[in-house]
């Protein structure tokens, strides 16, 4: 295993890894504790019609993928707020609208789309270079904003009612939320893959969620708990020749159905000894 | 004549077909404690949040300290029901009063010293100083009722709004709260809805019913035909001295 990391990709995975836990590991906390988790999950989706329109423009999919991911975060979060159009009605919308427009680019672009799977499904070993100073750009916007408005976002997601009699500016900060977690998606396509960019975002933060009431050490834990399943999961797609972004969502969500039985049977017993 | 605090001129609100409120005109001067009592559905919390600013009326006025709720909301201390939030919300007592001072913070701003004495002191008004660090949705019903007056107060209100307040409440609970009351009642204006009649009967100067429609006493003396009128329904009153004291339905 050691020697695997005199090679650069892995240093690069490594890296990867790293920078993915921290921006997925809080944002992840807001995901969960305001429930947007199917909103999240639009907007990764959408991120795939960037990725064929990069095909098709040929510049870079990443960067249609952001572009796609923070214009599907801002026309969710208007049309959620300005219209009366149900929400998971809207967030249906924007992820079947997007998917659709990149396959239409996809197949427009001329002859073969390279990597195309590694966007669809992450390979944290194939990460290049550039991209890593990318996702710490991102990594650094979103540390900020979160220090930032810390306790303008915890007023926003535990209730948006008494926020606006407070005079918060509730409809630019979820648009705010939004945009986050699109440049999170974009952080994490090259690790899981934009189809299972969902599930690194909550599993993490729904385990952390058991050990504290604290939002800072929600976050603080989650970002861990990120870390030791991109790794964990890395290390085990290593040695048993499995597809990496697949390993490393399956070993998070396992882990996490444990922790919720370990935790039911916890209670059971609790109640049994107190009758 | 004392200030005026709220002013509403036929005021109608509708979802859809449905009309909650229908031509509601209401005068609350500074220093009146109003209660307003119907039945679950009459519109009581739209009255609320329709004084918050919240729920744009589809016609009528509305004044709050002589403009409009947007611009003047920040001076009501606003408790909504105690089921509105996620009480699995990961954030403490204090943090949750703390969100009482916002109005007063605003964006870019950290909260400062004064923020935290504020909200000490009002923990240690509504008697929940002890319970600063829990998390919130692991108090009772009628600890987090606490807490939720608690941040209300902690942005030194002019008004306070109540939505409910007594409905997860035990009994013993129910009288220290009125106490309470009794006390914020000398300084601050209060409008509390409730569907207990029980509930308003004791404290407040003013009474008006609601179903729809708003019919307004400016005492606290209700008759019977003024209740069945609201409540769409036979009801008995057993009078406790002069302020009835619980409703009775004879289905």
């Amino acid at each position: 295993m050691f020697e695997a990391f005199q090679f650069e990709f892995m240093r690069n995975a490594l890296m990867a890894g790293l920078l993915a836990s921290v921006a997925c590991g809080i944002v992840g906390v807001y995901v969960v504790v305001k429930k947007i988790v199917s909103m999240s999950g639009s907007i990764a989706h959408a991120s795939f019609g960037g990725i064929g329109l990069g095909y098709f423009l040929k510049f870079s999919p990443v960067l249609g993928a952001m572009f796609f991911a923070l214009l599907s975060a801002l026309s969710m979060g208007l049309a959620v707020r300005k219209t009366r159009l149900p929400e998971d009605t809207v967030t249906g919308i924007i992820w079947a609208l997007g998917m659709a427009l990149g396959v239409l680019f996809i197949g427009l672009s001329a002859g073969y789309a390279p990597d195309l799977m590694s966007y669809l499904f992450g390979n944290i070993l194939t990460v290049p270079a550039g991209d890593l100073y990318l996702m710490l750009a991102l990594d650094v916007i979103i540390v900020a904003l979160v220090i930032i408005f810390y306790k303008d976002f915890l007023l926003l997601c535990f209730d948006e009612e008494y926020a606006t009699v407070a005079g918060l500016p509730v409809t630019g900060l979820y648009l705010l939320l939004l945009c986050m977690i699109a440049l999170t998606v974009v952080v994490l396509i090259r690790v899981v893959g934009m189809i299972l960019v969902i599930a690194l975002l909550t599993f993490p933060a729904a385990l952390a969620r058991q050990f504290t009431h604290d939002l800072k050490k929600m976050m603080l834990l989650s970002v861990v708990f990120d870390m030791l399943f991109t790794f964990g999961g890395l290390w085990l797609s290593f040695v048993l020749n499995l597809a990496s972004g697949a390993t490393i969502i399956l070993l998070s969500g396992t882990v996490l159905l444990i922790s919720y039985v370990v935790r039911g049977l916890r209670q059971k017993t609790h109640l049994s000894v107190a009758d | 004549m004392d200030k005026e605090v709220v002013r509403l001129e036929n005021i109608s609100v509708t979802y859809g077909t449905h009309t909650v409120l229908q031509d509601i005109n209401l005068s609350v001067s500074e220093h009146d404690f109003l209660g307003i009592i119907g039945p679950n559905g009459g519109g009581k919390s739209t009255l609320l949040k329709v004084i918050l600013g919240l729920i744009r009326p589809d016609s009528g006025v509305v004044t709050l300290f002589g403009g409009s709720p947007e611009r003047n909301r920040s001076k009501i201390g606003y408790v909504p029901q105690y089921s509105t939030y996620d009480h699995s919300f990961p954030a403490s007592v204090r943090e949750v009063v703390m969100m009482g001072r916002y109005s007063r913070t605003g964006l870019l701003h950290n909260y400062n010293r004064t923020d935290r004495q504020a909200v000490d002191e009002v923990l240690q008004k509504v008697g929940m100083l002890d319970n600063a660090k829990s998390q919130i949705g692991q108090l009772s019903g009628g600890q987090q009722q606490r807490v939720l007056i608690a941040r209300a107060l902690a942005s030194g209100p002019e008004l306070l709004l109540l939505d409910e307040p007594t409905a997860s409440v035990d009994a013993t609970m129910q009288a220290e709260f009125y106490e309470l009351l009794g006390h914020l009642k000398e300084i601050l204006t209060i409008i509390m809805v409730s569907h207990d009649i029980g509930a308003v009967s004791v404290f407040v100067d003013k009474i008006a019913c609601l179903n729809q429609r708003l019919f307004y006493h400016g005492s606290r003396e209700i008759t019977s035909e003024v209740l069945e009128a609201t409540y769409k329904c036979p009801v008995q009153l057993i009078a406790h001295g002069d302020v009835p004291h619980r409703v009775l339905s004879k289905h």
